[in-house]
């Protein structure tokens, strides 16, 4: 198993260069000067021109530039934001759990139900329950989720007032960050109406997000579960005399969960794409908001590094997603 | 040269029926393909003839009926059949005149990213020690990022607009079509006909794109309706996001953003062209799963 | 009294008005016998004993009016009854080992799984009891092979498997589909030893599936022939192949190489067993027999017993110069 581990994570390294040329090359792409366009585009002082091409190193050949990048990412630094002065890590670190919160409750929702549809719709081919899944499975799947979102919005909280409109929590508490997770640190602080009224947040966008997840998840799952159904192995189960309960949910999950998982992966990038909107929609203070923000502000910085902090975080759910893969699937962590 | 065209005739049941009507055949089969084929065309049509057909002028501004309600509703006008939106503009017209933007967003990505995605992932699939395995990898790095997330990139690079809109999205879809391909040519690679082809003295040229590719094509067919979808939805997000084709033109997403405001007051214009983007999305990706039935027996399982 | 006793059996596919795919079987085991039942593909020797072991779904009609097992009628029983049956004192192995086997799981957990569910064995007593089946069913190195993964085995080894997870519970009979048919010839002799040695150590019940007459011939007590989802002859083991009554049988004995050296030819039966829909209206064997008449086109012949055995024929072959 860890040599397994230590093969994908070969893999990871080239990929990481890759990203790391590509967001370098991102900003270099930028029609116009990049100076000009940092300082506002205003008539800039050639001095000065020279004394920032020189401090951004600008005036070296690219591949120098470029390994001047990987030296500074080396160091752990990742620039700073052009419009707070603060390192783009910091506010990467402030902002990232708001989303993985957010993802979290949206991955839960989604896998939890559509694990669940999935194996029933399987379980009942052909019944009105199967064709309603693939129905619903299919318009969640076309969703475009921003107007998800505002419809949500417009019926939970406009029209019925049961949920919050926007944020995470209600300005009335000040909740101290400690995990950054509003879940926990509303429990932490000891404030049970904080958390509920933080649930109550985070509600309409886990299902906005989750949304298209679940769709993908409920459909895979179902295909997969039909196929592994006809298995052999599956009916050599029952003629163990094993509960249909376990067979279905030992002997037949735990193998079309191979291929589940794959897709699950892959929902993760989605997911975070989603976050983008999702964020935007309910003003969720975590990444995806603040990408479009900085891009709006034309915040270099953090465009640059913050979509590749974000490409680091997709590559590595990916590897995790691979080693989980290996765990579900013996016949993949003995290949060569 | 003389034929003989005094054959007998030929005995019925050994005629096969040509590959379009057996195509059409096992298409009509899936209901849902056929209802989404109808859906497009009559959103095609809407797009060609969106002058003459659109009651109003999409951009022309009716002062006096701001946020008018659809015509069925107290307050509605027959004149503007959907209502009006926050500046008194027809919402029919401007979902008719935004049929012409996303199917123009969609077939232009959609082809920019076909054809040089079908030409590298051929490059890629007969060149496969030193060219290809590049070219894979740079598909890797490009689908570590998720694609709309490179999308804005892109568009934040470009600048926001129509072209960039396309461009960007061009780009994203492209690393799908290179795999697929690749894939698809690898399979094909070890058949006995291409080796045929090759004793026969064709050259690369003619190997590539005439003896293998046309045998590649089915599951390209089908990826590349499901990224027409995907084009529009993209596209739609990024208007909505405030980084695609600029307001005042009525193009879907960026009507919804700017209808946000109006979310307690008119649910139609927050409604209205959301569900013109749902039910255009829903139309290709049902005619996609029905392509998929048709063309590709064995990618039936494949999503 | 015999161990399994089945009367009437019918399994459809479909409504209750489809050709079924076994008609009116009947079919007893005794205890320690081992009885082969034989015929070509689809004649629905496996469905027979699918429908025994609760395996047919829907659309699968089970019909019958005993499946006596032990004492007990299968067919009146329901869930959790049966499967205090199956898999313990019935139980069965099938024909592809490479694919009865879940990949995702190691020898040890499939076999332990069986030793849980029907003798509450866990742990380390488990193990044990794995062990010693593995050593059972002849695996080298079995304490090895108890972490191993089904796809890191052999078909035969994988067989062997099968079998020990089929007999973990000490069954009083088993099933054996077709259990060499997907394996090597040179395994096939060996997994037949040890399933014979199984059976008589054990004193089982074996119902032996097989297309093999030669097999038959070397382990079965007792042949059930069957053609078209119907029992045409039954008939102990000697005789059977000595002295076939049913023109079927005949033909199948005809089949086999070595019975027939020095033609050029081996004798075929012409013709293919009739399909859901062109059943012919008298007996299912009347256009490709041989030795037809005209009442066999127009009825079905019953299985009348006869002093050998069994056959569904109205014109049996070699038995009036016996009677007479």
């Amino acid at each position: 198993m860890l040599a397994f581990i230590a093969r994908r994570l070969g893999l990871l390294i080239p990929t990481f260069f890759g990203v790391t040329l590509l967001t370098f090359a991102l900003i270099r792409m930028i029609p116009g000067d990049p100076v000009e366009v940092m300082m506002g585009e205003r008539r800039v002082d050639p001095v000065l021109h020279a004394q920032a091409m020189e401090r951004l190193g600008l005036n070296k050949p690219l591949y120098a530039q470029y390994f001047d990048y990987i030296g500074q990412l080396a160091q752990g630094n990742l620039g700073e934001s052009l419009r707070t002065r603060t390192s783009v890590w910091s506010e990467f670190t402030t902002l990232f759990p708001a989303t993985l919160e957010l993802a979290l409750a949206a991955l839960l929702f989604a896998g939890s139900l559509g694990l669940i549809a999935g194996v029933v719709a399987a379980l009942k081919r052909g019944s009105l329950f199967d064709h309603g899944v693939m129905g619903i499975s299919l318009a969640g799947y076309s969703m475009p989720i921003f107007w998800w979102g505002l419809l949500l919005i417009m019926f939970f909280s406009v029209w019925l007032g049961w949920t919050p409109v926007s944020g995470r929590i209600d300005l009335l508490y000040d909740i101290p960050p400690v995990t950054g997770f509003m879940l926990i640190d509303t429990l932490l602080a000891d404030e049970p109406g904080a958390f509920v009224d933080a649930l109550h947040h985070l509600i309409l966008p886990a299902i906005v997000l989750g949304t298209i997840p679940l769709a993908v998840i409920a459909r895979m799952t179902r295909s997969a579960m039909l196929e592994v159904l006809r298995e052999d192995y599956v009916r050599t189960a029952r003629a163990k005399g094993l509960s249909p309960a376990r067979v279905v949910f030992v002997h037949g999950l735990r193998n079309a969960l191979i291929p589940v998982l794959t897709v699950f992966g892959l929902q993760v990038g989605a997911l975070l794409a989603g976050a983008v909107l999702t964020e935007t929609i309910f003003s969720w203070p975590g990444i995806g908001k603040w990408l479009i923000e900085s891009i709006g502000a034309r915040d270099y910085p953090v465009v640059q590094n913050g979509i590749l902090l974000i490409a680091c975080l997709v590559i590595l759910v990916n590897f995790v997603v691979d080693i989980l893969y290996g765990l579900a699937n013996p016949r993949i962590r003995h290949q060569r | 040269m003389t034929v003989d065209t005094t054959h007998p005739a030929l005995d019925q049941a050994l005629l096969y029926p040509s590959p379009l009507k057996e195509f059409w055949q096992a298409f009509a089969h899936n209901k849902g393909a056929v209802a989404g084929l109808l859906f497009m065309i009559v959103l095609v049509i809407c797009a060609l003839f969106a002058p003459w057909i659109a009651p109003h002028d999409p951009s022309e501004q009716f002062r006096d009926f701001m946020l008018t309600p659809p015509a069925w509703l107290d307050g509605g006008q027959l004149q503007f059949l959907l209502g009006t939106d926050e500046v008194g503009r027809d919402l029919l017209s401007r979902l008719i005149h935004g049929a012409r933007l996303s199917l123009l967003i969609g077939l232009a990505s959609v082809l920019m990213s076909l054809i040089p995605g079908i030409f590298m992932g051929l490059v890629a699939g007969f060149f496969p020690r030193l060219l290809g395995p590049s070219i894979m990898r740079l598909m890797d790095i490009m689908l570590a990022l998720p694609s709309l997330l490179l999308a804005v990139a892109i568009v934040a690079i470009l600048g926001p607009g129509l072209i960039n809109t396309i461009f960007a999205i061009a780009i994203v879809s492209l690393p799908s079509y290179v795999r697929l391909t690749r894939a698809a040519v690898m399979g094909e690679l070890n058949r006995d006909y291409v080796t045929a082809a090759r004793l026969a003295g064709a050259g690369l040229p003619r190997l590539m794109f005439i003896t293998v590719l046309p045998n590649c094509m089915a599951p390209l067919i089908v990826q590349a309706t499901l990224s027409f979808s995907s084009a529009i939805l993209d596209a739609a997000a990024l208007g909505f996001l405030g980084l695609g084709v600029q307001p005042p033109t009525p193009e879907w997403g960026t009507m919804l953003a700017s209808a946000r405001d109006y979310i307690e007051r008119a649910w139609w214009v927050v409604s209205l062209p959301g569900l013109t983007i749902l039910l255009s999305v829903l139309a290709i990706n049902l005619m996609g799963d029905g392509l998929r039935d048709a063309l590709d027996p064995k990618l039936k399982n494949a999503q | 009294m015999s161990l399994l006793d089945i009367k009437n059996l019918s399994v459809r596919f479909g409504d209750v008005t489809a050709v079924p795919v076994v008609d009116g079987l009947d079919l007893s085991v005794a205890k320690g016998e081992v009885l082969a039942i034989v015929g070509e593909s689809g004649s629905g020797k496996s469905v027979t004993m699918m429908a025994l072991m609760g395996l047919i779904d829907a659309p699968g009609i089970v019909s019958a009016d005993s499946l006596q097992f032990d004492g007990t009628d299968m067919l009146r029983l329901k869930g959790r009854q049966r499967r205090h049956i199956v898999g313990k004192d019935l139980s069965m192995i099938f024909q592809d080992p490479m694919t009865s086997l879940n990949p995702s799981f190691t020898v040890g957990y499939q076999i332990e799984e069986v030793l849980h569910q029907h003798m509450g064995l866990k742990g380390q007593a488990a193990r044990q009891r794995a062990l010693q089946l593995l050593d059972r069913v002849e695996i080298p190195a079995a304490a090895s092979r108890l972490n191993a993964y089904p796809h890191q085995l052999s078909g035969g080894m994988s067989q062997r498997v099968a079998i020990a997870m089929a007999i973990a519970a000490e069954p009083k009979l088993l099933i054996a589909d077709e259990p060499t048919t997907a394996l090597d010839v040179t395994i096939q002799a060996q997994i037949m030893e040890l399933l014979v040695g199984l059976q008589r150590e054990q004193d089982m019940g074996l119902v032996l599936i097989t297309h093999d007459l030669a097999v038959v011939a070397e382990t079965a007590q007792r042949v059930c022939v069957m053609y078209a989802g119907q029992a045409v002859e039954i008939g102990h083991v000697p005789q059977l192949f000595d002295a076939p009554t049913h023109p079927y049988t005949e033909a199948l004995l005809k089949a086999i190489p070595e019975h027939s050296q020095g033609q050029r030819r081996l004798t075929t039966l012409p013709g293919i067993v009739p399909g859901r829909y062109d059943r012919p209206q008298g007996c299912l064997l009347s256009p490709r027999c041989p030795y037809v008449q005209a009442r066999c086109h127009q009825q079905r012949p019953p299985l009348d017993a006869h002093e050998r055995g069994a056959a569904r024929c109205f014109y049996p072959l070699n038995l009036t110069a016996e009677v007479a």
